[in-house]
């Protein structure tokens, strides 16, 4: 008698369980999960020599990558004609 | 570390195709290939006609990457977004993913093929030897290899179109917009979701 109904309490247990899992709220975005590039290595623009380009833009050391920023900041500057004008 | 960016100033885009024609020119790109385009709304109406040029936008965090199944894209260290035309299968899932209408495909063929997806490289390149004959077949001008800045930004003639470090010509257009006392609202909070509807409250005794 006891065994029967301890089993019916168990059971119960379970049915209780599995009810409650089902007003449960699960993520309904999706995360999407970035790939690994899979293609060639490409270089660094200032680990170009300024010097090959046949017709340079601005000057940078070789491998630099602070003079290379400075320099396109430069070049970035002459976009604003205020500055220019004064 | 620079995080370059476009910028493009609605209200001094005059709509010319300049920033067009000089993608075009710089890069070489085929017929039916348009990696910058401008897009002009309200054509027409006086006074509400504006117009920006819209190409890939190198976004932070680019839908066309999460979507390709092959994984050719890639983010370099100044946030140029590019791809390996190697590895490219042009499938598409790039296109219906960008919300610039970016990715392009050239028509092969007699019953259009698609061919591999070509895009705005903000003028660097790709994932071949900087400045070779291949580099340039494939993905067009490495100008930021040279120093240089993207040739449509370079060349727009009423400077609408920024291109360069997100810093710097964020800097450029907050100076614009202080010396000509308008502009500011088209950034913002109340741009992105809207300004509450406040009446100005009547005098008192005022009739309405």
């Amino acid at each position: 008698m006891t065994a029967a109904r301890t089993l019916m309490l168990a059971a119960a247990a379970v049915v209780f369980a599995v009810g409650l899992s089902a007003c449960g709220e699960r993520d309904q975005v999706t995360v999407y999960k970035q790939g690994k590039y899979q293609g060639k290595p490409d270089t660094k623009p200032w680990e170009n020599d300024p010097a090959v380009s046949p017709y340079p833009g601005s000057k940078w050391n070789k491998g630099d990558k602070t003079s290379w920023e400075s320099a396109v900041k430069t070049r970035s500057l002459a976009q604003n004609e205020y500055t220019r004008a004064e | 570390m620079a995080r370059m960016k476009f910028l493009c100033d609605a209200e001094r885009c005059i709509e010319c195709n300049g920033c067009v024609t000089a993608c075009k020119n710089e890069n070489e790109v085929p017929w039916g290939v348009n990696r910058r385009r401008v897009v002009t709304i309200n054509d027409g109406v006086v006074g509400a006609e504006k117009s920006i040029s819209v190409a890939c936008m190198h976004c932070s965090d680019a839908p066309c990457m999460a979507v390709c199944p092959v994984d050719c894209f890639y983010r370099t260290d100044e946030g140029v977004v590019l791809h390996d035309k190697d590895l490219c299968i042009g499938c598409g899932y790039c296109f219906y993913a960008c919300p610039f209408g970016a990715p392009q495909f050239p028509q092969a063929g007699a019953f259009g093929l698609r061919g591999k997806m070509d895009k705005c490289t903000f003028c660097a390149g790709g994932p071949e030897k900087d400045l070779s004959k291949e580099e340039f077949t494939k993905y067009g001008s490495n100008r930021l290899a040279q120093g240089k800045l993207p040739a449509c930004a370079e060349m727009c003639s009423t400077k609408a179109l920024l291109g360069g470090d997100g810093d710097v010509i964020a800097d450029i257009y907050r100076q614009r917009v202080f010396k000509r006392g308008k502009g500011s609202e088209v950034w913002g909070w109340g741009t992105a979701y809207g300004k509450p509807d406040q009446p100005k409250a009547a005098p008192a005794g005022a009739k309405s």
